[in-house]
């Protein structure tokens, strides 16, 4: 076992060929150009970056957007070789890209299997489809760029090309979605032979500046495409819980299922607070207490990818909330004795009294290792962080 | 600057309906008599108060004192009384113009007469006081000076064909006026060597000087060293200094004398020792009588005043002793609310004193308040005979104990042009006005005679009433006297548990409706708890009105990664935020809003 420290990576690719209807991820659409001039700064950031962290062992690395399947084969192999020279990755590391359909699978049959093909043999081990729903209807409104049969073509080439670690995004609680048709496209999903390895499952949320929000004040969003009440969107959940159980998943967080051994190691890490270096326009990371933060403009980070750069000093407060907040996201809850190892002390002193009125309210269950939401706790998760936060 | 012939003073203020440029003459008076260079002109220098100016409308009465070089060549002393321009207001209006000797009023070119401009003209007359017209706004497309003209004739009968036709705004001609100010403007009289006889028109407090006494000098003369008394109150305090008003700025001289506007310091600490109305005399040779007029202020409008955080009580009752230093109209006193702990009930002239209070406790005083919806003073006649002035409904005594109560009625006219008429009269009716007469001003123009319920018309009737005529009626009252009335005391029970600070009292007609909306308002301001709320209206224990707040279903975000966790930690932080600007009341948190909320009742239009 190695005993270097551990620094996962994330790298931000903020391009999309259009932006999503409900997306307020930093992303935009670019030309070629820019593309290839993005990649040039990412590798400098690395490089730069890098130098302080060279003595650490990369656990998982994560492609992130944006879409980062717009990038070519020979782009990502770049940044990847870049990441060989400046850190070590370890040998079974988890190396995930997230991929829209639309993005390959506008190409020919030929053209989008080399693609992933290409990929693959630059790293990459685990895919991230980004489906949202196997409904066109539903597609269309959520203004995504590709359909249900463009998704079965390149799951098909992924598996062909040799993808045994595959995620699908889905979506649910969108407007004028029914409980029908959200079992619809989750049992089209469990019929993909083979099945994925791992599911996230998010509800719609109407963030503030995207497109949705903007037709939801403008009353877009009532009749046919009324937005899912709260009592249906938790029966969707709950009927989502229960189905992929069936199917032979279980679910580690409020939004994450895998089949066993599947689990994404890259986000548990973000949970559990590992140390994670994010490279590239906006990224955030988080190395030993302090949180970093990289500048929003293009322009700039093109020109200079590490100006802009912010820091924050996590205190003591800080780190022990998000303990509570990031852990209590997954299902096995967090432990008193992680708790301990962390911050040199027990949390009763903190926490007992918030503890026993979650428990006595039905949304906590504790034992002698920790506590973990319950069902009814992950239904109102906030609502149970939120008194975790000190005052 | 020892002798100032007093046939070379002028003591006038300004009178007109709000919006018709009161407060923009006074500016071109005080920039014309050249006491202050444009450039030293900050816009309308009378209205110092930051509120005052955001609002357009005068609170505190103040004054200034320029000189005038005229056409004959004296020069001449103005002291310009600016007076508030509010209803709310009404008795220190009065006691503004007992200063002075003259009033110009001012009259929109374009609107004519209105409401207020009619109160306003009969409270200077009824004070003796000369007045001459001014036509403003001459320069607006829809001025209509000759029409204007002849209805200030008609309807108030005084001369106006050789008033100034001016626009204050763009400086036109305001010389004109400022020579009408010295011809049509008498001189004041009273003897300087007779007992001193001086009226408090306000009053302000400074932390070095102690209260500083605006006054009229009638009779006699004060100065440096004189013991004064207040006569109402009993205060005696011997005067430190005194001197007359610069723009913005106290200017001291040797002493005031009969005829003369200023302040008298005298190192008195208390506010409440110098009431507005009071006559201030020499203690060693008092006059004989003070002068006529004095009235104790009452308050009109009462609410509850809390922090929002409990631990926030101190610093509400310093603000709220320091406001009403300044401000002998406010009143307040402790009271405890079980819903809302420590805090004040407080008398206002009316809602607009009571939200302009408000406005300064948070702003000035950073204080977060809950408010409870205001009322007025109830008369309870008890059963055994007693009488309870009730400013607050949870104090009701049980209906077995009352034989009857009585609410304050006002004698109200309202100002509408023809088309509007009818639906002024329906919302009067649906206020439970009764009517007492039309009279019409012009063809098209009339004023409605009405006696309304002060309690009906203290939420949102001026709103209500400049959307029916859209935006053109024009309202004015004044406190008639007190009847009996069908009165009930609306409770609101929340999870099951009545909560004192949103009962209210209202007319046993009007229960029900108000009871229903009451709970369908609260149904939307209570946030879904993680059990099931049953909001209800009772009458004595009689639920009336249900609503319910549904359990929380969902509270989570589905998302949470690497460079999201910040923003999702500040949402988290929001949350908890909010829930501290909430009141505990048994298990259910209630927002501070929803205690204002019986006020925004009217969505019947």
């Amino acid at each position: 076992m190695d005993e270097r420290k551990e620094l996962m990576l994330y790298l931000h690719v903020p391009f999309c060929v259009r932006k999503c209807n409900y997306c307020d991820f930093l992303s935009f659409a670019c030309t070629e150009e820019t593309r290839s001039r993005y990649v040039d700064a990412l590798c400098r950031e690395l490089r730069e970056r890098g130098r302080e962290y060279s003595g650490r062992i990369v656990p998982s690395i994560f492609f992130g957007g944006g879409t980062p399947s717009l990038l070519s084969p020979a782009q990502l192999s770049k940044i990847m070789d870049c990441i060989r020279e400046t850190f070590s990755v370890r040998a079974d590391a988890e190396i995930t890209m997230e991929c829209n359909p639309g993005t390959v699978a506008n190409l020919s049959q030929e053209q989008e299997t080399e693609k992933l093909r290409g990929f693959r043999a630059a790293g990459i081990n685990r895919l991230s489809i980004g489906l949202q729903s196997a409904n066109d209807e539903e597609l269309k409104l959520l203004g995504r760029i590709h359909d249900y049969q463009a998704f079965l073509k390149t799951y098909a080439i992924a598996r062909e090309v040799g993808f045994t670690n595959v995620n699908v995004d889905l979506m649910n609680a969108l407007p004028g979605q029914t409980l029908d048709t959200w079992k619809a496209t989750l049992e089209r999903v469990l019929a993909l032979k083979p099945m994925p390895e791992h599911l996230s499952v998010y509800s719609l949320i109407m963030e503030e500046g995207t497109q949705f929000a903007a037709w939801e004040s403008q009353g877009k969003f009532e009749g046919k495409l009324q937005i899912p009440s709260e009592e249906l969107d938790r029966e969707m959940y709950a009927y989502t819980g229960t189905r992929l159980r069936e199917a032979g998943f279980s679910q580690y967080e409020i939004s994450n299922y895998a089949r066993e051994g599947y689990a994404c190691q890259h986000n548990v890490g973000y949970w559990i607070r590992k140390d994670y270096l994010g490279i590239g326009l906006g990224s955030a990371s988080l190395i030993d207490g302090v949180r970093y933060s990289n500048g929003t403009s293009l322009e700039e980070y093109l020109k200079d990818p590490l100006a802009g750069s912010e820091e924050e000093i996590l205190t003591r407060s800080d780190q022990i909330e998000e303990f509570a907040f990031l852990g209590l996201r997954m299902n096995c809850g967090i432990r008193r004795a992680d708790f301990e190892t962390s911050f040199g002390e027990a949390w009763d002193g903190y926490w007992s009294e918030i503890i026993r009125k979650n428990v006595a309210d039905g949304l906590l269950e504790e034992d002698a290792e920790g506590i973990r939401l319950t069902d009814r706790g992950r239904d109102l998760g906030n609502y149970v962080f939120s008194q975790f936060l000190f005052d | 600057m020892s002798q100032i012939d007093q046939s070379k003073i002028r003591n006038f203020c300004i009178v007109a309906h709000i919006d018709h440029g009161k407060s923009t003459l006074a500016d071109r008076i005080i920039e014309q008599t050249g006491l202050l260079t444009s450039r030293e002109m900050q816009a309308q220098v009378l209205d110092n108060m930051e509120l005052e100016r955001e609002r357009g409308i005068t609170i505190k009465a103040q004054a200034v004192r320029t000189v005038y070089k005229a056409k004959d060549g004296e020069e001449y002393i103005f002291n310009l009384i600016d007076t508030p321009g509010h209803v709310d207001f009404n008795y220190e209006v009065s006691r503004s113009l007992a200063a002075c000797d003259g009033a110009i009023l001012v009259v929109d070119a374009a609107q004519g007469i209105e409401a207020q401009t009619l109160a306003n003209v009969y409270l200077a007359l009824d004070h003796d006081l000369d007045v001459f017209p001014v036509i403003n706004k001459i320069d607006l497309p829809s001025a209509e000076p000759q029409r204007v003209i002849e209805e200030i004739e008609d309807v108030i009968g005084i001369e106006a064909q050789d008033a100034p036709l001016i626009s204050a705004k763009n400086g036109i001609n305001i010389d004109q006026v400022l020579e009408a100010i010295v011809q049509k403007i008498p001189a004041p009289k009273g003897s300087p060597t007779a007992p001193l006889k001086a009226l408090i028109f306000d009053c302000v407090y400074d932390s070095y000087k102690g209260v500083i006494v605006f006054c009229r000098i009638m009779e006699g003369t004060v100065k440096k060293g004189t013991e004064i008394l207040m006569m109402a109150t009993g205060a005696k305090e011997e005067v430190v200094e005194v001197g007359y008003f610069g723009a913005g700025q106290f200017i001291p001289c040797d002493e005031l004398s009969a005829g003369m506007v200023g302040y008298i310091t005298a190192s008195i600490k208390n506010v409440k020792d110098t009431a507005v109305g009071d006559t201030v005399t020499d203690a060693k040779n008092p006059c004989k009588e003070p002068l006529p007029g004095y009235k104790k202020v009452l308050s009109m409008v009462y609410c509850g005043i809390y922090p929002a955080d409990g631990a926030k009580y101190p610093d509400l009752r310093d603000a709220l002793e320091k406001l009403q230093l300044n401000d002998a109209s406010l009143f307040y006193e402790p009271e405890t609310s079980i819903a809302l702990g420590f805090g004040f009930r407080c008398g206002f002239l009316g809602l607009l004193h009571l939200e302009i209070i408000q406005e300064r406790l948070e702003r000035e005083y950073n204080l977060d308040l809950v408010t409870t919806a205001p009322g007025v003073v109830y008369k309870v006649h008890k059963t055994n005979g007693e009488v309870i002035e009730l400013t607050n409904p949870s104090n009701l005594p049980d209906p077995s104990e009352i034989d009857y109560m009585e609410e304050p009625i006002v004698n109200a006219e309202i100002m509408v042009t023809s088309e509007f008429i009818g639906s002024i009269m329906t919302l009067c009716q649906e206020r439970r006005g009764r009517y007492l007469g039309t009279e019409y001003i012009e063809a098209n123009r009339a004023l409605l005679k009405y006696e309304l319920p002060l309690n009906e018309i203290i939420y949102d009737f001026f709103d209500a009433l400049k959307s029916r005529s859209r935006g053109y009626a024009s309202f004015d009252y004044d406190i008639k006297g007190y009847e009996q009335s069908k009165l009930v005391k609306l409770d609101i029970l929340i999870n099951k548990e009545e909560v004192d600070a949103l009962s209210f009292i209202v007319h046993a007609d009007s229960a029900y409706e108000r009871g229903r909306k009451m709970c369908e308002k609260l149904k939307d301001e209570i946030p879904r708890h993680l059990f099931e709320i049953p909001i209800q209206a009772a009458i004595g224990g009689k639920v009336i009105a249900r609503e319910t707040v549904k359990a929380m279903r969902k509270d989570v975000l589905a998302k949470c990664y690497g460079g999201d966790i910040t923003r999702k930690k500040k949402l988290l932080e929001k949350q908890k935020e909010g829930k501290k600007r909430m009141r505990q009341v048994g298990n259910v948190e209630i927002p501070q809003k929803a205690f204002m909320s019986v006020l925004k009742l009217d969505d019947r239009d």
